[in-house]
């Protein structure tokens, strides 16, 4: 168990650090790359008339891709936050319940059936969604919806899922599979167009936050929260459908990128306590900085080989996890 | 810690002007779990100012009791919930016609098992106490931590504040979930076995407070396996026989050595010490 800090002394202090920070990430993202840019000729092309190649590369490549990464990174810490409330549970994150495994089923199903590139980002959203509904189906077989139930459900979905993704990865053509393990590790590089996430952030953030007080008093409990008047049932179904929706949302932008819904909320925690009023917004800051950040170092250290930010972000998030761990266990 | 009077940050809102009106009444009431009986076809006056205990041997129903009591019987529902038949009316009105946030001011529960899977501070944990009397988006007030320090003041945990609720003893945690009741400020109170884990100052301490609580025209209602406590403190007594039976009484009429020894299975005898009633098994 981490423990939190009781309550932050400022933190609406921490909230503008980090919504500084994630401004960094980004203006970072956009300067860095084969052909580097000043600040001032970021800004030039962004908001100046300005043309030439340096003014493309950053309009057309570098800032949606950029944008993207924050909006997923956003999404996915929000969702690991929202799941963790639900399964209260502090090791859960955005893909335990098998929403990864149902987009990857969908994406790489659309790879061996050779389609096009749009089919690919259906297939996975249509597929995190199939996930979605059949884990709420049979979790919710005969209304009670516990906690362990639709945790055990979860798990055995995605674990159907893994096994179709192997047998996916065995049979597909050898030149077919760099493409399918660059998705299944979280690939940004095909993310083109970030609005629908970056919209999906915003307004998932502004459904959130007024449930805020009510998700603090149900991570007490179902039995303690419906005392105190929280509709407990109504808003666990909430919770579930919008962390499915964001993580849905990610996944089809950005492939199956580990580690931060699950990191994410834990260092905010340390940080900010566990009051989920300031827990949701700077998870969502927090995670879009992180994600925006190794995706800059995934295209520039070994430029120009491009790696798989999931793996940048897995081996950030193992060493910092595993030191909190060791840290805090007593 | 023993309270001659109540704190005033720790008043009820809900203001109770005819003490004749019971706070919650029960109308031939019947709970079941499965094809059993948990408690038959029964009434059940709650006054403001009444002290009431909830007697029984284990799994005779005295949660469920408690929990139709609060509203919430089957709420937590499980393929056994038990089903209620009869008629709970708190105020006078059934809990369907209470928005649950009003209810929540209304009614407050103890749980028998908190179990906090996140690290909180005391503060945070009593505060969240405060949760039905805030607006959407409200903030917990000066008023509001005023509220929740006076609530650890009155269960002997002045200074705990800023304490991480996993750091606590048993006992220490079971007076952070009184003092999240008390921050509640409910006018009915519905306690599931307040005494776990406390040791016996505190037991004392805790049921000189439910006394304090009537005696400012709160009403409570708490399960309790202490006989001698419940012979001592409560003014009423429902006991449970485990089989669908149900004694509604004063102490005095309830908790005779027959019913007793009937409704635990167990023989005992009632002995007076000092003008105090002691139960002995035999």
């Amino acid at each position: 168990m981490i423990p939190a800090r009781p309550l932050a002394a400022h933190p609406f202090a921490t909230l503008a650090a980090l919504a500084l920070a994630a401004l960094a990430a980004l203006a970072w993202a956009l300067c860095a790359g084969s052909v580097a840019a000043s600040p001032g000729e970021v800004f030039a092309a962004i908001f100046g008339e300005g043309g030439g190649m340096l003014a493309g590369v950053v309009r057309e490549l570098r800032l949606p891709r950029a944008l993207a990464c924050f909006a997923c990174g956003g999404l996915l810490a929000l969702a690991g936050t929202l799941m963790q409330v639900l399964l209260r549970n502090p090791l859960a994150d955005p893909y335990i319940l098998g929403i990864s495994g149902g987009a990857a089923v969908g994406a790489l199903g659309a790879v061996v059936l050779g389609l096009a590139s749009p089919w690919m980002d259906a297939g996975a959203f249509g597929g995190a969604l199939a996930a979605t509904l059949l884990v709420f189906g049979l979790a919710h077989g005969d209304g009670s919806w516990t906690q362990t139930r639709l945790l055990l459900t979860g798990v055995i979905v995605a674990t159907g899922c893994g096994a179709t993704i192997t047998l996916m990865l065995a049979l597909a053509p050898a030149v077919q599979v760099q493409s399918m393990l660059f998705w299944l590790m979280g690939d940004a590089s095909g993310a083109s167009r970030p609005w629908p996430a970056l919209m999906m952030l915003t307004a998932g953030l502004a459904v959130a936050l007024p449930f805020g007080r009510d998700l603090n008093v149900l991570a007490r409990g179902q039995l303690a929260a419906l005392a105190l008047g929280v509709d407990a049932r109504r808003l666990r179904r909430g919770l579930y459908l919008l962390a499915s929706l964001f993580t849905a949302v990610a996944v089809t932008l950005v492939g199956a990128v580990g580690f931060v819904g699950l990191v994410v909320p834990h260092l905010v925690r340390l940080a900010l306590g566990n009051d989920q009023r300031l827990l949701m917004p700077a998870s969502a800051l927090a995670g879009g900085a992180l994600l925006t950040v190794a995706d800059t170092l995934a295209r520039t250290l070994l430029a120009p080989q491009q790696l798989p930010v999931g793996v940048l972000t897995a081996l950030l998030g193992v060493p910092v996890f595993l030191f909190l761990l060791a840290r805090h266990s007593r | 810690m023993a309270m001659p009077s109540l704190p005033p940050e720790l008043a009820c809102p809900l203001p109770w002007p005819d003490p004749a009106q019971p706070l919650l009444m029960a109308r031939r009431l019947t709970l079941c779990q499965g094809r059993r009986a948990l408690c038959r076809e029964f009434d059940l006056d709650i006054r403001a100012g009444q002290c009431m205990a909830i007697l029984g041997r284990n799994g005779a129903g005295k949660t469920s009791l408690l929990h139709a009591l609060a509203g919430l019987h089957g709420a937590d529902r499980s393929a056994d919930a038990p089903e209620t038949q009869g008629d709970i009316l708190p105020g006078g009105r059934p809990y369907a016609d209470w928005p649950p946030l009003q209810a929540a001011k209304f009614r407050g529960l103890l749980p028998q098992h908190q179990l906090a899977q996140f690290a909180a501070s005391v503060r945070e944990t009593v505060l969240a106490g405060r949760h039905p009397h805030l607006g959407r988006w409200g903030w917990e007030s000066a008023t509001d931590v005023a509220i929740a320090h006076a609530a650890l003041d009155c269960v002997g945990l002045q200074g705990f504040a800023s304490r991480d609720l996993h750091a606590l003893s048993g006992g220490e945690q079971q007076r952070v979930a009184l003092a999240t009741l008390l921050t509640q400020t409910p006018r009915l109170f519905l306690l599931d076995e307040p005494l776990n884990h406390l040791d016996l100052h505190h037991q004392i301490a805790v049921m000189e407070l439910l006394r304090a609580l009537a005696a400012d025209g709160r009403g409570v209602v708490m399960t309790l396996h202490d006989l001698a406590l419940a012979a001592r403190y409560a003014d009423s007594v429902v006991l449970l026989d485990g089989e669908g039976g149900v004694t509604v009484g004063t102490s005095g009429e309830a908790l005779t050595a027959d019913r007793l020894s009937r409704a635990f299975g167990h023989p005992l005898r009632r002995v007076e010490v000092d003008g105090k009633a002691v139960f002995l098994p035999e």
